[in-house]
């Protein structure tokens, strides 16, 4: 299995802008060595040869966990709209969103 | 057969529940070793006096009406700042949840106010669960009881103190990756964690949804069953909550270890304090006295845990804290447009761990590298099964030691995260097996600092794992008092 | 469509599932209630919270999987990450590379088979509204978003890109939604948008040729809208090709009043949405006998109504026929027809006038008495009532919602005569035309008319045309 290269400045800024984070010219030097170091360490698993092997995504192995279909009550609106921070029309107020959903 | 006895909040359940104490009482005794002592220690995010009063009201309506107050009737219990409880700040020592109370009660906590408990507040934690020190906390560090110069491991080091120092005889935490049992080892205390699936998830402010249990803390492992017991059980709010009879294990914890094997984990006494193996071994004297079986086990594949967990963990962690977004609740500073407010929000609202870990998970399942990282360290997970599994087929538990060190200072490792991350070198792997495990408090270092040997057993083999931890601690030698003096 | 070129089309359909409650908690699954009143932890996406999957939102997707002959299999759910307001986790839950059904077809009412992927579950988003000048995204000064929809249970159904027409994936369109409906999964109401359609459209030059670069056409509303923007926008891509320069993969939005796609993203990477299995869910794993019993609770689909009726005509030559039995099935009116033909009125005649005349009130003809019905089309049938008498008779029956057509019959004046006095008065027309009955009996049937007219005007247009028809001929046989 090819382990991926060493990690790169632009590799972290293009990762903290998928993530909604922005990184001081600092940060984002901190952070390139220590993430590089993690991942080095990480190297040992990265490179070792598991073909055949399924992942285990849960520990646990249950399947069909369902609910029925009935209503529950819902929240009081008002205790909803009072935790967030900006609230027109009874509806979450968020500034102006310049593209569609991706 | 070896018996500890009921233990110290078990002994305060009954005095309560015969009227032998009122639970306001109770309350006001505990609250008053707070207020002496947490302004040093920083346990506490919040201390809810005003709740916990009106609980331990209705705890001693409850006896003096001659109804049952439940199990932990009157015991003060001490919450993880990640658990949700209705209209009570829920911040996960950070800065972009500050003064959020959730509309809802977390299930544990639902389970808890059931039995009786008295909860006293919300304590402080690494950021989103994330650390091993309580450092990354937006509210400042806890220190430890012990040496107030020291850590007291994390993520849950606020819930691991506050049971050190008195505070509270039970509280709750979560382990992710040893963040209940790290933390309890450093301050000398009992802390557990459960099989994956057998305490809910519902209202625990998720980190890495695969990997975390909320578990207890307490000063016995009997009050620690006892708090289990409370918590455990199928819960129908959790997909992930495991439908079948849950173990029961307080009336099970003495019952001792005549005739069962303990399987020495060789990997975790690798590279760790020889004053920390020594307690693991004398632990494991005590349990051949006591009639087990003693062998020595290797499972290499847990070697490769500490990695495969660095590149799980933080990828599902990188997806359950994209809903810190500004939008609904918590922080939000505000900009032209959304984007912007989001990524202001976020780098504002996270500490540097929690921004580490996010890029660390959502580089690992980028395209281009998934199946490097994330869906590599999968297979290792499998692979660790595999070599747990191939051990329990020879022992009923495995011995080995909690943590590499004792309580560093603070300060010691912030700055070097893999050096950090290495703290969870012996606890990760149960976390990804979703094996259940249980620390407990055997003697200190020679300068002072408290030492824990960490018992390992099968998915639910709770019953086992108690059995086991009960007869550790009776051979324990005597606690180290937590006076903060340090050495 | 420009000569020298032919489209490739496939079509994504969201279909909105008719549950109680959401896809993963338990708010009411309900339009138009007032903003964020049906909303909870879990699909506020608050932290803490957790997704429960909705059993009966299963069904209904097996349902659908089971009527576009898909396998059924074993799936699991994805997390789709991308940040969006609406978006109340900032992650869908939905399904990757193992969705509950997968490989199966839909046949168009002509018999082309288009090809199914995939139909899997995932869940909806909440609703954005925009202020500003114009309500759209573009210019707005802020928006505000409605979570009563987040969480709804969804079933995208991804065709095979095997459409070559718009007139193919209007056809596509609309037969799915008459199945959706047939399922009882949905409402299929693509103006309301418990239906929404996005169409993949490329060109080619031939069929040799590899596909072309696709663009993703939104916001169509209508099935009429889906074949206007499909011919836009394949013209769109000829254009730019016969000059030369290249089609870029994006996605388009119609709109409606120019008459045109547009380009909505300025730069169109294909978004990395770092799926990974949910670990807060566990596998979906449908047994054979939970899959027996979901097909055996369905219903007829359309296709098979339509093949009920078709059998039952057994090779009638009509050439309407095709048209009535797509208007009756579509209409929800074809147990009528199999009914009254069990209880023997003429297939064509049953077909006839169902689809013309009981079709202009299909929610009373739904809800008529059938015996009512049946007994009305037996009267044409026989002769009783003229076709005239029999449409008016049938108006009467659907305002009343049933009643005895007999009765109605009498009320308007429309007496069946009697078997004798029809044969007075057909032997009272002959005897007043002698030599038109003798050239009558020789053979010169178009003179049948004549008697027909005289009897008509007899009896004042009651006499059945069929009954005099039949009468005259007797009376010819007999001498």
């Amino acid at each position: 299995m090819a382990t991926p290269g060493r990690l790169t400045r632009d590799q972290v800024a293009h990762v903290a802008d998928l993530a909604r984070l922005t990184l001081t010219e600092e940060e984002l030097e901190l952070f390139t060595g220590q993430l590089a170091e993690i991942l080095d360490h990480a190297a040992d698993v990265a490179s070792l040869d598991l073909t055949g092997v399924a992942p285990t995504a849960h520990a646990l192995a249950v399947t069909n966990v369902l609910r029925a279909d009935q209503v529950q009550p819902c929240l009081d609106r008002q205790e909803v709209l009072r935790a967030a921070p900006s609230v027109e029309d009874e509806r979450f107020r968020v500034p102006r969103i310049l593209g569609e959903a991706p | 057969m070896s018996g500890t006895g009921p233990g110290p909040a078990a002994e305060l359940a009954g005095e309560v529940r015969r009227g032998g104490r009122r639970a306001v009482d109770v309350l006001d005794e505990h609250l008053a070793a707070i207020d002496a002592r947490d302004h040093e220690i920083h346990a506490f995010n919040l201390v809810t006096r005003d709740e916990a009063r009106a609980q331990a009201e209705a705890v001693d309506a409850r006896v003096a009406r001659g109804d049952d107050p439940g199990p932990l009737a009157g015991v003060p219990v001490a919450l993880k700042d990640n658990l949700c409880t209705r209209g009570l700040p829920t911040t996960c020592s950070s800065r972009i949840l500050a003064g959020w109370c959730p509309p809802y009660d977390a299930t544990v906590v639902t389970r808890l106010r059931d039995a009786g408990a008295v909860m006293v507040g919300k304590t402080n934690m690494d950021e989103f669960a994330m650390g091993s020190s309580t450092e990354n906390s937006a509210t400042g560090p806890t220190r430890n009881p012990h040496d107030t110069g020291r850590v007291p491991g994390g993520s849950s080091g606020g819930s691991a103190a506050a049971v050190a120092a008195g505070f509270a005889p039970l509280a709750l935490g979560s382990d992710t990756g040893g963040s209940i049992r790290q933390p309890a080892a450093l301050c000398g205390v009992v802390g557990m964690k459960p099989t994956y699936g057998t305490v809910s998830r519902y209202g625990l402010v998720a980190f890495a949804s695969s990997l975390d249990q909320i578990g207890p803390f307490a000063r016995s492992v009997a009050d620690a069953a006892l708090l289990f017991d409370v918590i455990g059980g199928h819960d129908p709010a959790d997909s992930t909550s495991l439908n079948r009879p849950t173990p029961r294990v307080l009336s099970v914890v003495d019952e001792g270890v005549d005739g069962m094997t303990v399987g020495v984990l060789t990997e975790l006494l690798d590279g760790v304090d020889p004053e920390v193996a020594a307690r693991t071994h004398q632990a494991a004297e005590a349990l051949a006295a006591a009639g087990a079986r003693i062998e020595e086990v290797s499972v290499p594949e847990v070697l490769l845990g500490l990695s495969a967990y660095y590149l799980i963990a933080p990828a599902e962690a990188s997806s359950n804290l994209a809903r810190y977004d500004g939008v609904r609740f918590g922080l939000r500073v505000d900009a032209e447009d959304t984007v912007a407010m989001n990524t202001a929000t976020r780098s504002a609202g996270f500490g540097a761990e929690v921004k580490r870990r996010i890029m660390l998970g959502t580089y690992a399942l980028s395209a281009g590298y998934m199946d490097a990282y994330y869906n590599q360290a999968l297979r290792v997970r499998t692979r660790i099964l595999e070599g747990f599994a191939a051990a329990y087929r020879r022992c009923d538990v495995l011995l080995g030691p909690t943590t590499p060190t004792t309580a560093f200072a603070l300060g010691e490792k912030v700055d070097d995260p893999m050096t950090m991350y290495r703290s969870d070198i012996c606890t990760i792997p149960t976390n990804l097996a979703g094996h259940p495990a249980i620390s407990v408090p055997f003697g200190a270092s020679a300068d002072g600092l408290p030492i824990g040997v960490q018992v390992l057993a099968p998915a639910l083999a709770e019953s086992t794992l108690f059995r086991v931890a009960a007869v550790v601690e009776a051979a324990a030698p005597a606690p180290v008092p937590a006076t903060g003096a340090g050495s | 469509m420009t000569d020298g070129w032919v489209m490739v089309i496939g079509l994504e359909v969201h279909c909105e599932l008719k549950t109680a409650t959401k896809l993963f908690c338990g708010c009411p699954n309900l339009f138009g209630d007032e903003p964020n009143t049906n909303v909870c932890p879990v699909c506020l996406g608050l932290p803490g919270s957790l997704p429960v999957l909705n059993q009966r939102a299963v069904e209904l997707a097996m349902a659908i999987g089971t009527a576009l002959h898909c396998d059924i299999r074993p799936s699991t759910f994805h997390r789709k990450n991308y940040f969006y307001p609406d978006q109340a986790k900032d992650y869908q839950i939905s399904q990757y590379d193992e969705p509950l059904n997968a490989d199966g077809w839909l046949d168009l009412p002509d018999g082309f088979r288009v090809g199914i992927e995939r139909a899997h579950m995932e869940e909806d988003t909440g609703k954005t509204t925009h202020a500003g000048a114009s309500g759209r995204i573009h210019g707005a000064e802020y928006s505000l978003v409605d979570y009563n929809r987040s969480g709804v249970p969804l079933v995208e159904i991804v065709s095979r890109a095997d459409m070559r027409t718009s007139e193919q994936a209007r056809a596509y369109a609309a037969e799915l939604r008459s199945i959706l409906v047939a399922t009882g999964a949905s409402d299929g109401k693509m103006e309301e948008g418990s239906m929404r359609v996005d169409a993949n459209v490329s060109v080619r030059r031939s069929a040799d040729e590899p596909f072309g670069t696709r663009c993703e056409i939104k916001n169509l509303n209508s099935v009429r809208s889906l074949g206007r923007a499909i011919d836009y926008e394949a013209e769109r891509q000829i254009a730019l090709l016969e000059a030369g320069e290249v089609v870029v993969q994006q996605t388009r939005h119609w709109d409606e009043d120019a008459g045109r796609t547009q380009a909505l993203r300025s730069k169109e990477e294909a978004y990395d949405y770092r799926y990974f299995l949910e670990p807060d869910l566990v596998p979906l794993v449908p047994d054979a006998e939970w899959i027996h019993a979901v097909a055996d609770t369905l219903g007829l689909m359309p296709a098979e109504r339509r093949g009920r009726l078709v059998a039952l005509l057994d090779g009638t030559d009509a050439s309407d026929a095709a048209s009535q039995v797509a208007t009756v099935v579509d209409l929800g009116l074809d147990d009528l027809v199999v009914e009254a033909a069990a209880r023997g009125v003429p297939v064509p005649l049953a077909l006839k006038r169902t689809a013309n005349e009981a079709a202009t009130d299909a929610g009373a003809a739904r809800a008529v008495e059938v015996g009512s019905y049946v007994a009305l089309l037996t009267m044409e049938a026989n002769g009783s009532l003229s076709a005239t008498q029999a449409k008016a008779v049938l108006g009467d029956l659907l305002a009343a919602g049933g009643g005895d057509p007999a009765a109605i019959a009498k009320a308007r004046g429309f007496e069946a005569m009697s078997d004798d006095s029809l044969v007075a008065t057909v032997a009272d027309a002959v005897a007043a035309h002698p030599d038109e009955w003798a050239r009558f009996r020789g053979g010169e049937d178009k003179l049948s008319q004549v008697f027909i007219g005289q009897v008509m005007k007899a009896t004042r247009g009651q006499a059945n045309g069929k009954a005099v028809m039949a009468e005259l001929q007797r009376l010819r046989r007999e001498g």
